[in-house]
């Protein structure tokens, strides 16, 4: 369980799809099971199609944060370990 | 050539009507002909596709087309050839599809299958749609489509008879963690956070499923799943947009209704008429009151479509120029 600790943080407000969930996958790809992503991102395409992703790659997202102005911050918990 | 002409060159007891039953279309040029192949929802083997190519590079230009509706065409074959390409074709089960006044061929989009968005199996439904009722004759065309959500790739509302996956979101509130996703998600702005929980606005739902597939915490689940029934609609010189008949219809009740709808169809219609002129001519009510003892629940009623939803899916004038739905 997450205990509050940011292991990593991905900023993808500059990006569009596909590459923002590309780089997501990838960066959770390399973390721990447990560890804990912290991902930037605006609102529309990029919030419809992450967290959807995230989740069915079988992570889990505990916070979903609005900032304001079209932006959002996302907690991700890695939910596999590659070994 | 204007298919008189073609008469004459036919063998004895051949009318051009046969061939169009068979998927031959006659070309502009003298004793040529296109070859329309079978290929429910787009989807083919490669060991057919590897077939068709050689067969179009033997008998043909060495080029296929794509019909708009998902059928591969083999151009250039001299109509002597066709026995021997039917031949070949069969070999690998390739079937040939059809044209005119009948059934054909459905579209469909990927669905559940492999498309995230797809929430039915859209290809199993226009495999077995096909098996059952490709060919049969009616007073004019009959085109069917599967689309697998709502965004209805494969414009079931422009078809005679259209499905539409949709699923419709359960809360199970223990299990909300109040995050707000969903809300901040949903393409129609149906969902509004009450108390911490996302409370959906049925005017304006359009039953996509998003909300439950973003939802982090499996808060969203999925409740009634089937699909929307579009009857009547068309493109061609005079397009038509469909009448919205039913929604979240069971997958099981899709070939029920449409068996009623075609025979709906043969007691109503008149040759030369699309279903969608029928419907017009003799009043959306008459079919609705068919399907009555189907699908009763699921019939959309004056209320439902004057919705948002339902406004919102057609541009404002069609949604207004809809007659008004009466009890059945
Ligand atoms: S209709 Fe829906 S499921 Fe089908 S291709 Fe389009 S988005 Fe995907
Ligand atoms: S099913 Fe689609 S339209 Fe309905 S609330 Fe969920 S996201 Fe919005
Ligand atoms: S996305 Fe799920 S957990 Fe978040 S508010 Fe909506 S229903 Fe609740």
């Amino acid at each position: 369980m997450a205990t509050g600790t940011i292991h990593e943080v991905l900023d993808i407000r500059q990006d569009t799809c596909p590459i923002t969930f590309v780089k997501t996958k990838l960066k959770l790809e390399q973390m721990q099971a447990g560890e804990v992503l912290e991902v930037l991102l605006t609102g529309g395409e990029p919030l419809q199609n992450v967290p959807r992703s995230v989740k069915a790659e079988g992570h889990r997202i505990f916070k979903v944060e609005n900032l304001g102005d079209n932006q959002y911050r996302l907690l991700i918990e890695c939910g596999i370990s590659r070994e | 050539m204007d298919t008189d002409t073609l008469a004459e060159t036919l063998p004895a007891g051949l009318t051009p009507e046969d061939l169009k039953a068979g998927g031959i279309i006659p070309q502009r040029q003298n004793d040529k002909v296109v070859i329309r192949c079978m290929a429910p929802g787009g989807r083919i083997t490669a060991a057919r596709l590897h077939k068709i190519a050689e067969v179009a590079e033997k008998y043909g230009s060495g080029e296929v087309h794509l019909s708009v509706r998902m059928s591969p065409e083999i151009l250039y074959v001299s109509l002597q050839d066709y026995p021997l390409v039917k031949e070949e074709l069969a070999k690998v089960g390739q079937e040939i599809a059809s044209c005119g006044k009948r059934v054909r061929v459905p579209t469909a989009c990927g669905g559940c299958e492999y498309n995230p968005n797809g929430l039915v199996d859209t290809q199993g439904l226009a495999l077995e749609f096909n098996r059952r009722y490709f060919g049969q004759d009616h007073y004019h065309k009959f085109k069917t489509a599967f689309s697998g959500c709502p965004i209805d790739c494969t414009r079931a509302r422009e078809s005679d008879l259209g499905f539409q996956g949709q699923v419709e979101p359960e809360l199970v509130a223990e299990a909300c963690s109040g995050c707000e996703l969903c809300a901040e998600i949903c393409p129609e702005r149906a969902l509004t956070m009450v108390a911490g929980l996302p409370v959906r606005d049925v005017e304006r739902c359009l039953l996509c499923g998003d909300c439950l597939k973003i939802c982090p915490n499996d808060a969203l689940v999925a409740g009634r799943t089937g699909v929307a029934v579009y009857v009547g609609g068309k493109h061609g010189r005079h397009p038509h947009v469909a009448y919205p008949v039913a929604e979240l219809v069971p997958e099981g009740e899709i070939f029920p209704v449409a068996e009623a709808v075609m025979a709906w169809y043969r007691e109503n219609g008149r040759p030369g008429e699309r279903i969608g002129l029928t419907v017009d001519r003799v009043g959306i009510d008459r079919l609705r009151r068919v399907l009555k003892p189907l699908i009763g629940p699921h019939l959309l009623q004056q209320h439902h479509i004057r919705r948002q939803r339902w406004r919102s899916v057609f541009w404002a004038g069609a949604a207004d120029a809809f007659p008004h739905y009466g009890e059945v």
